[in-house]
């Protein structure tokens, strides 16, 4: 137990853990000090020093979110020094970022803005600085839009590349007037080894990094008479849109998401829950086929442990940082890859549409979706699979584009074909899920017996922790898998890149005794994605979680295996799961990028 | 001197301790309580010669006091502050003192490791300061005590004076400022207790070693005791390095170095003060009055203040660091609005936006960069309005 | 492997893989090039583990680590308000005039930048300029011209 800190905060006493900030304390008694670099998720800045106040008896101010309270101290948050201060220092960053508020593509969700709304910022003092540099914009990247005068250099982007992602694609250089937020040598972001994966664009306080969007392109595909535009969604979407669309954290908009995305015009409403079923029956044979060939036919060049391959950020990570452990990627495309191959194929044929004038759009937790589709592998239905990817935040906008009162809309389900889904898909939103999904699966293929966890809650595997590690002993297997009857299935689950690189040195050091690792990119997995609505937090992912769970908990079908649509298109279309046509469509291979 | 208010010394350069007497003041201090010696540097009333001036005693106390088994002695040679020159003629011509000083630190803390930051513009005085180090190495072995300074180098950052932006680039990243605190005694280099302190003030602790606290005191006044190293330049007969006793009137040094037509003298390099000739009489150079790294600059009437404060203000916009806010973007907004009043963009009365700038930059701004960015801009804006309206 | 990968090799043996290595390698490799290239930076950062966006953002913190391509003699003139009060104008005219290049530029030859840069501590010998490491001062138009000169000679 932390001893006790005593102080007062305008005429408040207030008595806190040692340690605690200024503004932690301050906000412990609802007193509101704003903040611009201050991020939860991150460590301390005080650069922007916009949460100034002051303390009695010292003369300058004191960022507050940098200094702990200490005993005996009064502080003064909304004194006329500290709002003389405090409105200078927000003119100043007006000052030099381009304010072009109605042209910005984060009109109405800018910090920034909000805050100069605040202080009623009507009148510029100061010189515009905005033509003094030489911005350039960098729209290169199919995912991610980096505008250096809107920035503000707050430096929320390079903590979340370092310290969450370990990826460090961004970095705070040169220095004084000309200091910038860049990429090595000033690249396009495209060029240098950022994942893509949004988790600055979700920490960006202004439009500086903003996602790149396709809803012009997918409102022209939607008023298209010659066009079928099938639309899915994926899992982490439903369990997150509403929060931008005015509902509390945490709450499940699966069947009102449906009925906008029917009413915005989109002429088939499906479901990436079901690749993510279809995921795991691919996935899940192709780890019992490598421990078959590890075990029984004794061939040392399996690549073992085996690792997910559903998170495009964490794709591109492996390929430009461990490109030795390649192989050990499960050649699964994503659930969303998988949808687009065959919405192009399976689906046109069933519906008896000419795939040339489908259009395939997802919604997305995610911006490094963006890239995935963008790939050259990414055609294998003699098209490109997937043709625009909008992120949920995308999505919420569209709505509200189209007049519609999202609380209002009655609950509607998902059209078929591949609109079916389990609580095994669902999951696949939060991190562990797919591990959880994979072993409800596959342990029943090899004991044929469910799970041994009450209501198929494989609790070992869930959870915030940024690595977790679960083993799971084999016991009465069936004839065809007696090779596993015995075996401990040792499995890691990680989530956030940073995690996922301290997961990677072990396993490329041949330290540890996996068979299985999953990988999200992202914190929290999917639902604290880089295109999920923001702000993001610890408390805001918690509740995301606790929705998906919920979500899980109330399906009928819990398993991807019982996904009844997942059994027809393996009995009309693909044949069994590794089959020829799965091969074809179904899975992937992977680019060494270690050269940039 | 031909001002004879003007009490010049010399005891930080008087070569009393080169050759074969460098040794006795360690050899002394090594045999010292620790306890006596931060007394003893307390006593003395010594503050940091870098320019803030903080009680070098009551720091190596904090220090002392720590647990910590790891410790550091830093040695602050980024002298960059414009004007300011008299490191680099200490570190050429009695380098020996500023390492006893630095070796005293750290039987005084307990630390094993000292480290001289040197400012990247002095990179061709380091083989001679590494042939002089063997034999001080070689010397303090000698006597059985543990104790090894190395050199590193900075690469051109004035800012990298400030003590935490310092220990950033010692840590081999950009030289941003820390919060604070935590503050280094506590927390500095490798997060561990570190000392930092300017040059002179660790010749200054070797010379009280040897000389006394009493004899110290002798020197200075009251409140600045001591002497000081000054770096005199601009339009003066004779620039270059003085030791004079703290606590002197300006009004004498102009009479000894100006060139007859002096029309202010700019006190603490950019950083400082600017104090107009009708001011001289009453200004105090100390921790009374105006208290100073040492750069003391001279101008004459021919020269424009307007021109002055535009080089500072364009250093300074280069040398912020950048991350905070004030400092990095109100050193553009100072600079180009400067420009903005002489062309006529703005009118005059914009000067009076600047200075509340000026102001704001002090109080809010992270580091002692951005907040002493005030004292030369409203101290020439104040002083020579009409030069920078007209 | 490349003359320059097997510098920086020696380079990382000597001051280790830490961070606190990158400065002093990141300042040997200037002194040996002039400048730290793309792919010294890429190497740099391989041999430290950090990412190369790293590198360059403490390199382009501290003046001295140019990545641009420079001369084998870098010019950087002080531009201190001293410097400008005793003449550094004339000085800067002079070198440009005689090296036929601007504030800024190299020599096509690749012999000289020319370059302006922030007091250097030699406010009571000004003007002055540094020539790589080494300081040259209280300078005319006339010695600026012999010191070119005397390193055109070379």
């Amino acid at each position: 137990m932390n001893p006790k800190i005593n102080l007062t905060i305008d005429g408040i006493n207030v008595t806190v853990e040692a340690g605690t900030t200024i503004l932690d304390a301050a906000k412990s008694i609802s007193i509101k000090i704003p903040t611009l670099c201050y991020h939860p998720d991150l460590c301390v800045a005080g650069n922007c020093r916009v949460c100034v106040v002051e303390q009695e008896g010292v003369r300058n101010l004191l960022a507050s979110c940098a200094v702990p309270a200490s005993d005996g101290m009064i502080i003064r948050t909304n004194s006329l020094k500290v709002r003389t201060a405090r409105k200078a220092v927000i003119e100043l960053l007006l000052s030099e970022h381009n304010s072009e508020c109605t042209k910005c593509y984060k009109n109405g969700t800018c910090e920034l803005q909000t805050l100069a709304a605040e202080y009623k910022i009507t009148d510029t003092t100061y010189v515009n600085l905005v033509p003094y540099h030489h911005y350039t914009i960098d729209n290169f990247s199919p995912s991610i839009i980096k505008d250096d005068s809107k920035c503000i250099r707050c430096q929320r982007c390079v903590r979340t590349c370092e310290q969450l992602q370990s990826v460090s694609a961004l970095s705070v250089a040169y220095r004084g007037e000309h200091m910038k937020i860049s990429t090595f040598m000033e690249k396009p972001m495209y060029d240098v080894v950022c994942t893509n994966c949004g988790q600055c664009v979700n920490r960006c306080p202004v439009g500086a990094l903003v996602e790149k969007s396709y809803i012009d392109q997918v409102w022209d595909a939607i008023y298209d008479p010659n066009k079928h535009v099938v639309v899915q969604t994926a899992p982490a979407v439903r369990i997150a849109l509403g929060e931008d669309l005015g509902l509390p954290h945490g709450e499940i908009v699966t069947g009102k998401m449906v009925a906008a995305l029917k009413r915005l015009g989109f002429n088939a409403v499906l479901d990436t829950d079901f690749t993510a079923d279809l995921t795991i029956m691919e996935e899940g044979t192709e780890l019992l086929t490598r421990l078959s060939q590890a075990l029984v036919d004794k061939d040392p060049n399996v690549a073992l442990p085996m690792m997910t391959s559903c998170s495009p950020g964490w794709i591109k990570f492996i390929e430009h940082q461990f490109p030795q452990l390649l192989p050990n990627l499960s050649t699964c495309k994503s659930p969303q890859q998988m949808f687009g191959a065959l919405a192009k194929t399976y689906y046109p044929q069933k519906r008896n549409l000419d795939p040339k004038n489908i259009v395939s759009v997802s919604i997305m937790p995610c911006t490094a979706k963006k890239f995935e589709a963008d790939r050259p592998e990414m055609r294998d239905s003699g098209y490109k699979d997937v043709d625009y990817v909008l992120t949920t935040r995308e999505l919420a906008v569209m709505i509200k584009q189209a007049g519609l009162h999202f609380d209002q809309l009655p609950e509607e389900l998902f059209d078929s074909i591949m609109g079916q889904s389990t609580g095994a898909a669902v999951i696949f939103g939060a991190t562990g899920g797919v591990m959880e999904a994979a072993i409800r699966t596959a342990y029943e293929i090899v004991t044929g017996r469910e799970v041994p966890f009450d209501n198929l809650d494989i609790m070992p595997v869930r959870g915030m922790e940024g690595v977790k590690e679960a083993s799971l002993a084999i016991e009465g297997a069936l004839p065809e898998w007696d090779f596993l009857e015995g075996a401990t299935l040792n499995v890691a689950i990680a989530h956030g890149l940073v995690n996922a690189n301290r997961v990677m040195e072990r396993v490329a050091s041949g330290q540890c005794s996996y068979h299985f690792i999953e990988i999200m990119a992202c914190p929290g997995g999917c639902l604290g994605g880089g295109g999920q609505p923001i702000p993001t937090n610890a408390e805001i992912r918690e509740k995301r979680k606790e929705a998906i769970y919920r979500e899980d908990s109330g399906m009928p079908l819990r398993k991807s295996h019982e996904n009844p649509e997942v059994a027809a298109i393996y009995a009309e279309f693909l044949g069994k799961p590794l089959g020829h046509k799965s091969h074809e469509l179904l899975h992937t291979h992977y680019v060494d990028r270690s050269e940039n | 001197m031909k001002n004879k208010n003007l009490k010049k010394t010399d005891v930080i350069f008087s070569c009393c301790v080169s050759g074969n007497e460098k040794f006795p003041i360690l050899a002394g201090a090594i045999k010292k309580d620790p306890d006596l010696i931060i007394d003893e540097i307390i006593e003395s009333g010594l503050k940091g010669r870098g320019g803030a001036g903080f009680p070098t005693g009551l720091k190596w106390k904090f220090a002392a006091m720590n647990r910590s088994l790891e410790k550091y002695v830093v040695c602050n040679a980024d002298e960059g502050e414009p004007g300011t020159f008299k490191d680099r003629e200490i570190l050429l011509k009695v380098p020996e003192k500023v390492f006893a000083g630095m070796a005293i630190c750290g039987q005084v803390i307990g630390a094993k490791k000292g480290y001289i930051y040197l400012r990247g513009e002095y990179l061709f005085m380091v083989p001679k300061l590494y042939e002089i180090l063997d034999i001080f190495h070689a010397g303090i072995t000698e006597l059985g005590y543990d104790f090894h300074i190395s050199i590193l180098q900075g690469s051109g950052a004035y800012v990298c004076g400030e003590e935490t932006a310092l220990i950033e680039s010692m840590e081999g990243k950009r030289g941003e400022a820390r919060n604070k605190p935590p503050y280094p005694v506590a927390d500095g280099f490798r997060n561990k207790p570190t000392i930092i302190n300017n040059v002179e003030t660790f010749v200054n602790v070797a010379m009280i070693q040897k000389y006394g606290v009493a004899a110290f005191k002798k020197l200075g006044t009251q409140d600045s005791q001591g002497s000081k190293v000054f770096s005199v330049s601009g339009d003066t007969p004779n620039p270059g390095v003085y030791e004079l006793e703290l606590g002197m009137k300006l009004s004498d040094f102009v009479d000894e170095f100006g060139d007859g037509d002096t029309k202010a003298v700019q006190v603490g390099g950019a950083s400082g003060f600017c104090v107009p000739r009708r001011h001289f009489e009453e200004t105090i150079i100390g921790f009374e009055g105006i208290p100073t790294g040492g750069s003391m600059m001279l101008f004459n009437s021919s020269r424009s203040m307007y021109n002055v404060l535009s080089n500072y203000l364009d250093f300074f916009a280069d040398e912020s660091c950048g991350q905070c806010t004030p400092c990095r973007v109100g050193c553009q907004q100072l600079t180009v609005g400067m420009k903005a009043i002489k062309n006529g963009e703005k009118d005059a009365d914009y000067l009076n936006d600047l200075l509340k700038l000026a102001d704001a930059m002090k109080i809010t701004s992270k580091c002692g960069l951005g907040q002493s960015v005030a004292n030369a801009f409203s101290s020439i804006v104040n002083n020579f309005k009409e030069e920078m309206i007209y | 492997m490349t003359e320059e990968s097997l510098f920086i090799k020696k380079l990382v043996e000597k001051y280790g893989k830490s961070r606190e290595a990158l400065l002093p390698i990141l300042q040997a490799t200037v002194r040996t090039y002039r400048y730290l290239s793309e792919s010294a930076m890429n190497e740099i950062a391989a041999q430290l583990d950090i990412s190369p966006a790293q590198v360059y953002g403490t390199a382009t913190f501290y003046t001295f680590l140019d990545v641009e391509k420079r001369g084998k003699y870098v010019i950087r003139l002080c531009k201190s308000i001293i410097a400008e009060m005793k003449g550094k104008r004339e000085i800067q005219k002079a070198i440009e005039n005689t090296l036929k290049i601007k504030m800024g530029e190299t020599t096509p030859d690749g012999l000289f930048t020319l370059l302006e840069t922030n007091d250097i501590g030699w406010s009571d010998a000004e003007p002055s300029m540094l020539i790589n490491e080494m300081p040259y001062t209280n300078l005319t138009p006339e010695s600026v011209i012999e010191i070119i000169s005397d390193l055109q000679a070379r």
